[in-house]
């Protein structure tokens, strides 16, 4: 009977039942649109971010550079530049300087990293070598009294390194990388004289496996070419740990045992924020950065779609299914009011209210579930759409000076950033929105949850119906 | 039994009270076939309402079987009029969307009856009031007469010992309501059913047994139908058709 009942029911109420169905279709499939959207945009973060910090890489720690140092302009020529101007270099001579420059870090002792990886939520602990290879080339022009521009006479070519620990490369930039051609770098290269080349680095400079590269006057060969997905800014070279420790400076000073990036893994993701105050007081003098600090400083339309996706987006559908709720309420009991002699008629005949109550709720959670079905259908249609349509996404990694809004972010996290993106990088994501069994599964709960709502104003106000009175409403 | 002793019931309207029953008090023994009159907006299905524990008096008992239904939780007055008592209203009161079957199936959901056995008791209830072959059909697809014989059935399929008719005429022509009150006659009869009807139509009162008339919520006359002795003499002709 209950079936039987409520199937004639919502036949009977058909363009009420289509409406309320229609308003919670609307709402959940806004859901799933926008939960999946915000999953892409999160996926695309996710890639942009493992492209710039490795996958399984959690939190970095870096030091920040010596105070009085500048790094960024001088990369340890100082003596060299001092010595033209001072004429103690003649003019005329050929100059060919080269240096694996440790340029906007401070380093870290090797025993950081064993401290680091002693910490409780410490999963893996690496440490790496993000280095600048920069050679200036060109001939001492004439000064007169140490005045005038020498800058003009020289050439600077550069390119980054990053000296890898090769006994955990499943943390550290390495990890999101992909070998196109060739072989990786393996435990068994720790002391050798191979490299590995980005893919884009790899073509501008025509390098194949087999060929030689020069990093800081040493000559390494190419045993791989890798690519970083999506085009993230990768290093250009990769090369072991210790011989990057061997041949990289900081100034003058040489990197024996020394790092200037740990790379870090949580046991968990709610472990994170504990761990990362933990390695403030570990290391106090280290910046601690997570992922989110670095999402934070992803900016272009990959930044936007992603505050669309998380403010935008979260408020419409929280105000369309609310909306969509309200609409099923109301329409609900306007109905109940429309069968007051009905239950009334029922209630003499005996039935209970909480028999009655069941009929309601019945009724609105199979319209509820009607809608969640049709929802369900919008929302891989707004997916689907999303996917066909949505541009492609930009997402500029900022640099000093670059895109980046380093007023958002604390001073250390920001020198982070700027050493892990030595150049503003503009990379392409295409957004690809995933419709997930979580989000159909609370597509389903939100659709039982607007027929409970619905159900238990319409049942609660059927159960309130005293049957004299019921019987004495004149319809 | 029915025993009713001093009944009063009061509304609030407004910021007053309407007094609709001013100390009734009434005995039904079981079997009769009682008719109130009166004017509209006298008490009278206030009065019926009460008797069938759709209502609770203000104060006073109203006793069925030597409960009292006025001071009875809910969930027993609504299993009294689950199993005991049966009604028939004015408008029929028919679920618009379920079948003739189905209508009379609703009054045997409450007892717990199984799917089959609901089925096989509406049929017969329905072919008891004329209406076996109007089975799946719609009440907008029934005359009113039809309508009422099908809430009739629909009171009766569950064997109740009481019948509480509310106007059971008051929509219909002349010739359906001789149609219908001559059914119900011929099913207090032969279900030796306690029945109270609430009616304007003297012509249906003048059936009963006992005719009762509120006025101002007081019960002020008394008047017959057939005599306490014919009443008597129906019943005992019904006991003899029975055995």
């Amino acid at each position: 009977m209950f079936f039987i009942y409520l199937r004639r029911e919502l036949r009977r109420r058909m363009r009420q039942a289509v409406f309320i169905a229609l308003g919670l279709a609307l709402g959940i499939g806004l859901v799933i649109t926008v939960s999946a959207a915000s999953d892409g945009v999160k996926n695309s973060q996710a890639t942009v971010l493992h492209s710039l910090y490795g996958v399984g890489t959690d939190i970095t720690v870096t030091q920040p550079p010596a105070q009085g140092s500048n790094p960024a302009t001088s990369f340890g020529f100082r003596q060299e530049i001092h010595s033209v101007r001072s004429g103690q270099i003649a003019a005329g001579t050929s100059i060919d300087i080269n240096h694996l420059a440790n340029s906007a870090y401070g380093t870290l002792g090797a025993g950081s990293v064993a401290r680091v990886a002693r910490q409780h939520e410490v999963t893996g602990a690496s440490g790496g070598l993000t280095l600048t290879d920069v050679t200036v080339t060109g001939t001492v022009p004439s000064l007169s009294a140490g005045r005038g521009s020498i800058s003009s006479s020289f050439t600077t070519n550069s390119f980054t390194v990053d000296g890898v620990d090769l006994a955990d490369t499943a943390l550290g930039p390495l990890s999101a990388a992909k070998l196109t051609s060739g072989a990786n770098l393996t435990a068994a290269d720790a002391t050798s004289g191979d490299a590995v080349v980005d893919s884009g680095y790899a073509a501008q400079n025509n390098l194949k496996v087999n060929s030689a590269v020069n990093v800081g006057g040493t000559r390494f060969k190419v045993i791989g070419i890798v690519s970083v997905p999506q085009g993230g800014n990768p290093p250009d070279i990769y090369i072991p740990l210790a011989k990057a420790q061997s041949i990289g400076q900081t100034g003058t000073a040489g990197l024996t045992r020394e790092v200037n990036t740990i790379y870090v893994s949580a046991a968990s993701a709610a472990d994170i924020p504990a761990l990362q105050r933990q390695l403030a007081t570990v290391l106090p003098h280290a910046t601690v950065t997570d992922q989110s600090d670095l999402a934070s400083q992803v900016t272009g339309s990959l930044s936007s779609a992603s505050s669309l996706a998380s403010n935008l987006g979260t408020w419409l559908s929280a105000a369309v299914l609310i909306a969509a709720f309200g609409l099923a309420v109301v329409l609900t009991m306007a109905a109940v009011a429309r069968r007051v002699r009905e239950f009334g008629t029922l209630k003499a005949l005996g039935w209970r209210s909480r028999r009655i109550i069941g009929q309601v709720m019945g009724e609105s959670i199979v319209t509820g579930l009607i809608g969640g079905a049709l929802g369900v259908g919008l929302g891989y249609a707004g997916v689907t759409l999303i996917d066909r349509l949505a541009p492609p996404l930009s997402a500029t990694v900022g640099s000093p000076g670059s895109g980046a809004t380093p007023g958002t972010l604390s001073p250390g996290a920001g020198s982070a950033l700027r050493a892990l993106t030595s150049t503003s990088h503009t990379v392409s994501v295409s957004l690809s929105a995933p419709v997930t069994l979580g989000v159909i599964l609370l597509a389903v709960l939100l659709a039982i949850g607007g027929g409970l709502v619905a159900g238990s104003f319409g049942g609660w106000r059927a159960a309130r119906l005293r049957p004299a009175a019921a019987l004495a409403r004149v319809e | 039994m029915y025993e009713l002793h001093d009944v009063m019931k009061n509304y609030p309207k407004g910021r007053g009270t309407v007094t609709a029953l001013q100390g009734v008090s009434l005995v039904i023994p079981d079997g009769e076939w009682l008719a109130i009159q009166g004017p509209t907006g006298h008490g009278k299905s206030t009065l019926l309402h009460i008797i069938g524990g759709l209502d609770r008096p203000t104060s006073g008992t109203v006793k069925l079987g030597g409960q009292d239904l006025a001071r009875l939780p809910e969930s027993k007055v609504t299993g009294v009029r689950a199993r005991t008592i049966g009604f028939v209203f004015q408008t029929f009161n028919l679920i618009p969307t379920l079948t003739a079957a189905e209508n009379v199936q609703t009054a045997l959901v409450p007892l717990g009856a199984g799917a089959a056995g609901r089925r096989a008791r509406a049929e017969q209830a329905l072919a008891s009031v004329g209406l076996g072959d109007r089975l799946n059909h719609l009440p907008s697809e029934l005359s009113g007469g039809q309508q009422q014989r099908v809430a009739i059935a629909r009171a009766l399929v569950k064997a109740p010992r009481v019948l509480l008719a509310d106007e059971p005429t008051g929509n219909l022509d002349e010739t359906t309501r001789d149609e219908i009150t001559g059914l119900l006659g011929k099913l207090w009869r032969e279900h030796e059913l306690t029945m109270v009807c609430v009616t304007h139509d003297s012509a249906v009162a003048a059936r009963a047994q006992r005719i009762v008339t509120l006025r101002d919520g007081l019960l002020a006359t008394t008047g017959r139908g057939p005599s306490p002795a014919g009443a008597l003499s129906i019943r005992s002709q019904r006991k003899g058709l029975l055995a």
